[in-house]
Order: structure tokens, then sequence, then C-alpha cells
């Protein structure tokens, strides 16, 4: 037991100065119950550790320790993403909801009902009580999420939204980041009933260090679409957690965009629960470690448990200057999931010799009549396309700015909405081109 | 067709007289006349392997006026495609003796992009796919960038839109081919006729075909020569790099080179072509050899 104590230690380090911010709340019976339940499964779990097998490749060290490492915000003239498309405001600042800065979230339209956590956790009922942490908590079989217990454990805010018909208005939860030190944790929880639609927008990076939860629970026939853009602040440290369930013949896609950002780590457990449900999941991350080290991880588990399903997971870096990519992804087919489509692919563009891509594909397959397909590549700048677009007249850095855009491209190309795919391919070609 | 007198490679420079085969010894890049400069001339190129140092050209001289359509006919290995690849600054290629001059600028120490910017286009073999880059957003950075390295401003969309467009009808190139990323899923035919397009659209004053007609049927071959005749104009040569002699049927050329082990062996008219096709290439070598 000798050998527990440094990181039980470190554990009630970590609880204590989350508990700082919740001190001083009045929290429901609900949300008090599920932060308890929370906190007994993290200190079953412990603390990731370095020689857990899903933390090999990422040192947990930053985003457990006790306080966050300093990160300043990232300065920049260029309009933020998403200006462009007509979508209901959510601000957090550092953590905190800003009601100034965001939409009238109490108005958010016909089939759509929006409540921060905090002013639903007043309350001693409430309808999301049967759901809040539950996902959470089932995602935490097979594979350990600690940091996602502690989520919920300790986080104070965020927003619960019920959907109760075919929304095309995008929710839209904005994250900025003012104080350098700023350490947030905030756990949505979206609730689809039947038949109902939904596309969350995510973006900005929050706070120097920022910890997510997203639960997302679709009943059958629901559709839900998520796309995400991470801040860039070089220094920024983030760990977010998707929990999915999908009931049958719903539809679910979440897409992510990185740029920048010291530690990022992106965990999603999407489970297709009903028969003919779809999950498509995709990432395109552009790191460069020249100033500020670079390290990206997208760790994704795909459960198939009915029959029918198809899982999609398209993810692709670019990679310069002694960044570090990581891909842990699996496919896990039960038995009886017949029938089922899966199809894996992770990919890392390797601009110099500096830089490490670390990817750990997994299939697991207990169901006879499957399709399941994965594949991972690691790759230089293909020198024959290069010297085709050159000889065209294109210069050398521009060719090669093409080339880096068309690979991240086929993870751009899994977002559904035409409209909210060209903003993303705008913000990468701007950034790919200026090269920050 | 009786076979043209023996001649070897040494008399390339003062066989023909009709100005279409340059004699002359001036340096490159000095000549003010721009009328009775030649467009391209190559002097005694010599052309290794950077990483085997293996010799490929080995002393080639090839001169060719404006307005001109010149093909170069050789064995496989004779050195043709490497020719092609250098005249495009291809990396991989050592020049080590030698010249090439377009419009008296030495363009060896220039960058594939500016030699194409100088109006040097290279139609490739094997056109290479591009996932994720769609022909169009191809075509129109293309030209852009061109139009930047020279200085002109670029088009607006609708206008490239309209070039396009205009070009891609006369090749039968339907709007969905212009959509799809660049050359992927392309059959043989269809790849061809996109360098013609691109060609096209960036009219370029130097035109080199490296087997434009490899891997294409006797209709594709027919579209892809109607496309290259139709770009033919006083202001633009043409270098038809081929194995058969098939292409020249629908290409006629005004001078036709014979290559063989780096270097030019025959110059001589269309007739030599057919020399070619009727005897094959074996004959010629024994000559030289």
């Amino acid at each position: 037991m000798a050998e527990r104590h440094p990181r039980s230690d470190a554990l009630e380090a970590r609880l204590a100065a989350c508990r700082q911010g919740l001190a001083q709340e009045r929290a429901g019976a609900w949300v008090t119950r599920a932060r308890h339940e929370a906190e007994q499964r993290l200190r079953a779990l412990g603390l990731p550790g370095p020689r857990d097998e899903y933390w090999r490749f990422t040192r947990p060290d930053l985003l457990t320790a006790p306080e966050p490492a300093t990160a300043e915000p990232f300065e920049t003239d260029e309009p933020p993403v998403f200006d462009e498309i007509d979508r209901l405001k959510i601000v957090f600042t550092d953590g905190r909801f800003d009601p100034r800065a965001s939409d009238d979230i109490s108005e958010a339209g016909e089939g759509i009902e929006i409540v921060t956590l905090l002013e639903a956790g007043e309350s001693d009922l409430h309808w999301a009580q049967e759901h809040y942490g539950r996902l959470e908590a089932a995602g935490q079989q097979p594979v350990p999420r600690p940091l996602a217990a502690l989520n919920t454990a300790c986080a104070r805010n965020g927003v619960l939204i019920r959907v109760t018909g075919k929304v095309s208005r995008p929710v839209s939860l904005i994250y900025r980041h003012y104080q350098p030190q700023s350490d947030a944790m905030l756990h949505h929880l979206v609730l689809l009933e039947e038949g109902a639609a939904l596309t969350l927008l995510e973006n900005g990076p929050g706070a120097a260090r920022f910890n997510t939860v997203l639960e997302v629970n679709a009943a059958d026939g629901a559709r839900f679409d998520h796309v995400r853009a991470q801040g860039r602040d070089h220094a920024r440290i983030a760990v977010t957690h998707i929990f999915a369930r999908l009931g049958c013949e719903s539809g679910f896609s979440s897409f992510t965009l990185t740029a920048n950002g010291r530690m990022t780590r992106n965990e999603a457990v999407v489970t297709l629960a009903g028969d003919d449900s779809t999950a498509h999941l995709a990432g395109a991350a552009l790191g460069d470690g020249a100033d500020t080290p670079f390290h990206h991880d997208d760790t994704v588990f795909v459960v198939h448990g009915a029959e029918r399903c198809e899982s999609r997971q398209v993810f692709k870096k670019v990679l310069r200057n002694g960044a570090v990519g990581v891909f842990q992804g699996k496919i896990l087919v039960k038995q009886g999931a017949q029938k089922t489509d899966g199809y894996q692919m992770s990919q890392a563009l390797m601009l110099d010799g500096d830089s490490q891509f670390l990817a750990k594909p997994e299939l697991e397959i207990y169901a006879d009549d499957v399709a399941c397909s994965h594949g991972s590549t690691t790759g230089a700048i293909d020198e024959e396309a290069l010297f085709y677009l050159r000889s065209r007249g294109i210069p050398r850095r521009q060719a090669e700015n093409l080339l880096v855009l068309a690979f991240l491209d086929a993870a751009v190309e899994e977002i559904r909405d035409e409209a909210i795919a060209n903003d993303i391919r705008d913000r990468l070609r701007g950034w790919v081109e200026r090269r920050g | 067709m009786a076979p043209a007198p023996h001649q070897g490679f040494r008399h390339v420079m003062d066989e023909q007289d009709n100005g279409r085969v340059g004699t002359k010894a001036a340096g490159p890049g000095q000549d003010a006349n721009k009328e009775t400069k030649e467009m391209l001339e190559i002097r005694n190129l010599h052309v290794e392997l950077e990483e085997e140092g293996k010799e490929i050209l080995k002393g080639v001289d090839l001169s060719l006026p404006g307005g001109a359509v010149h093909a170069i006919m050789g064995p496989n290995g004779s050195g043709k495609s490497t020719l092609s690849y250098v005249l495009a600054g291809r990396e991989g290629y050592a020049v080590t003796k030698g010249s090439i001059t377009l419009d008296g600028t030495d363009i060896l120490e220039l960058e594939p992009e500016e030699r194409a910017a100088r109006g040097l286009f290279l139609a490739f073999q094997y056109p290479v796919e591009i996932p994720g880059v769609s022909n169009m957003t191809f075509l129109r950075t293309a030209v852009n960038a061109q139009r930047k390295l020279r200085g002109e401003p670029e088009l607006s969309a609708a206008d490239f839109l309209k070039l396009v467009r205009e070009k891609a009808k006369a090749l039968k190139i339907d709007a969905e081919m212009l959509k799809r990323p660049v050359n992927m899923g392309f059959s043989g035919g269809e790849k061809k006729r996109n360098e013609i397009l691109q060609m096209a659209v960036l009219e370029p004053r130097l035109c080199v075909l490296d087997e434009t007609d490899s891997g294409l049927d006797v209709d594709a071959m027919k579209l892809v020569a109607e496309g290259v005749n139709a770009l033919r104009s006083p202001e633009r040569s043409f270098l038809v790099i081929t194995h058969y002699q098939r292409l020249l049927n629908h290409i006629t050329p005004d001078m036709v080179h014979i290559m063989a082990d780096g270097r030019i062996i025959r110059t001589g008219g269309p007739e030599l072509a057919l020399e070619v096709e009727n005897n094959g290439y074996a004959g010629l070598l024994e000559e030289v050899a």
C-alpha cells in the first residue's frame, strides 16, 4: 500500500484545489449526489499515471498537477471561428458563464431547452438528474477515464440541453481565456429526444487549463452534430471528454480542429446502442513545436453494441519542429453486433524529421459478420505531387500549403454542414499560410 | 519510304539549313534581337542522376525556334524523359555540363515555378494524383501564381471560371471532372486531357509533351492531338517526346530528332518518324555505332 501513497496524495491535492471553487456555491441534492458518486469513482480509479496503458504516450502530470501552468492568451486579429454562422451563443470566460456576452438562453427557441448547470444545480429536482454523470460513469469501463470523473466531481458549471425537436440553429459554446492561470472545468449534457436534432459548436481555449465533459444521449432517430475548434493559445492545456450513447437509427458526428496547445487530450467514448445508428468522429490537428511544445492526443473508443451500425474515425495531424501526435483508437464490436461497419484511419504528415506520431489502432471483435478496417500512416510531403504543382507555376511554399490542406481535408469532409466545413477550411487555410 | 542517307549525330548541327535548327554560337542571354533568337537552346547538355552519379544525357544539342513543333523519338532508356524533367527543373538530376536557355535566359538556375512562369510547360507522362485538391483550385492557384510571378494582376473568380469552362468544353472535360481532386480516379485518357487543359489555361510559350500518347486508345489520342493542334501558334513551340510514331500522325512535327544513349543521333523531317515506324530503332542505332 505504501506505493499508492504518492498518487493518492496527489489525488487529494487535486480534489482540494478543485473544491475551492465549489465551496461557496449552493448545490441541490441531485447535483451533490452526482458529484459525490463521481468522487467515489475517482478514488477507486486514482489519477492517471505514466504506467497506465492509455497514458503511455501522454504524460498526465500537467493535467493532474494541483495548480495549472501559466498560459498567456493568444493575441490575434482574426475574427473568431463560426463568426459568420447564425447560432445561439453561450459564452464562458475562464470557465465562468458570462450572461452579458451570451444570447438569452431562456429563449433558445422551438424544440430546445437550455439551462446552466449552476442554475439547474440549485434546485433539488431537475430533469437532468437522471442523466447527469451517468454516461461518464458508464464510460469508465473497460478503460478508466479518471479525469472525466474528476470533472463530474468538480465542475461547477456547464450547459444542460434538452432537445425535443429538430433544431436548425446551432448552439455555440464560446470559451474565452483571459487569466494566465485559470483552471476551469465545464460539464455539459445534451439529451436528444426521439427524432430530435441539434448541432453543437464549441470554440476557444477556455482557460489556461481546461477540462470538459460532454455527455450526449441520443434517443431513437435523433441526430447530433458537433464541431469544435480548440483555442490557439500556445501554452494552454486541455483534456476533453465526449461520452455518447446512440439509440436506434440515430446519427452522431464530431469533428475537432486543433492548432497550438502545449497539451491536448481529446477523449471520446461512443456507444452505438441501437440498431442502424451511425457515429463519425474526426479531427484535424496542426502542431508546431518550435516555440512551445505541442502535444496532441486523440483517444477514441467506439463500441458497437447493436446490429447494422456504422462508425468512422478519421484523424489527421500535421506535425513539425518536434511536435508530438498521439492516436489511440479502438473499435469494440460486441457479441451480436452483426453487420457492423467500422472504419478507422489515423494519419500524420511530418514536415520535418523532428516530430513524432505515436499510434495505437485497436480492433476487438466478438461478432462474426462484420466489416472493420483500420489504417495508420506516417509520411512526409509527397515529392512527386510537390514537383507537379511547382511545374505549374505554384511556388514551393504555396504548393506545400496546398498539400497540407488537402491532407487535412479528408477529416474536414466529415463535417456535414457545408457552411461550417467551409468556415473551418478558411480558418485552416489562414493558419497554414501564415504558419502560426 | 527510302531510308535517309547515313548521318552521324555530329552532322546534326549543319545538316539543316532552314533556320529551324540553330547553328549560331552566340552565348546565352546576350542576343538582344529576339526575332532571330531560338526559343529553346540546349547546348552540350550532360546530366547525371544525383544519387547514383550515372550519366543519362551525354551531350544533347537541340534548338527549337518559336512556333515550331519538334518531336523527339527514341527507344526506352535513351534519356527522353530525363530531358523533359531537366527542362522542367525536377530535383534529383545534376547538370554537369552544358546549358539550357529559354528566350535567351539560362533557366538551369531557376526554380520549376519560375520556369513555368516564363512559359515552360511539361505535360507529364504520368500525371500525378493529388487527393484533396480539386482540379479547379489547382488550376486557379496555378494561373494566379504564374501571374503573380510575372507581376500581373490575378484573374477574378468570374474571369477564371469563364476561361476554364471555355477551354474544358473544347477538350470534352465536363464540370464534374473539374470539381474532382486532381487526376484522382481519372482514366488514362482523362489524365492526359487534363494535362492539355492545364496547358490551354496556362498558355505557355514552350510545351514539352512527355509521352502524352502512352496509355491512350486511338480516340483519346485524337482528342489530345486536337487539343494540342488548337494551341499551335507562331508564338508557341512544342517539343513532343514519344516512343511511337502514331502520335505524330495527328500532331505533325516540323522536325524529328532521334535520341539514343543520351544524345540526339539523327535529325530530319517528319519522314524520319516513318522510318522509325517501319524499321524500328535498331537500324538507326547500328548506323551510329
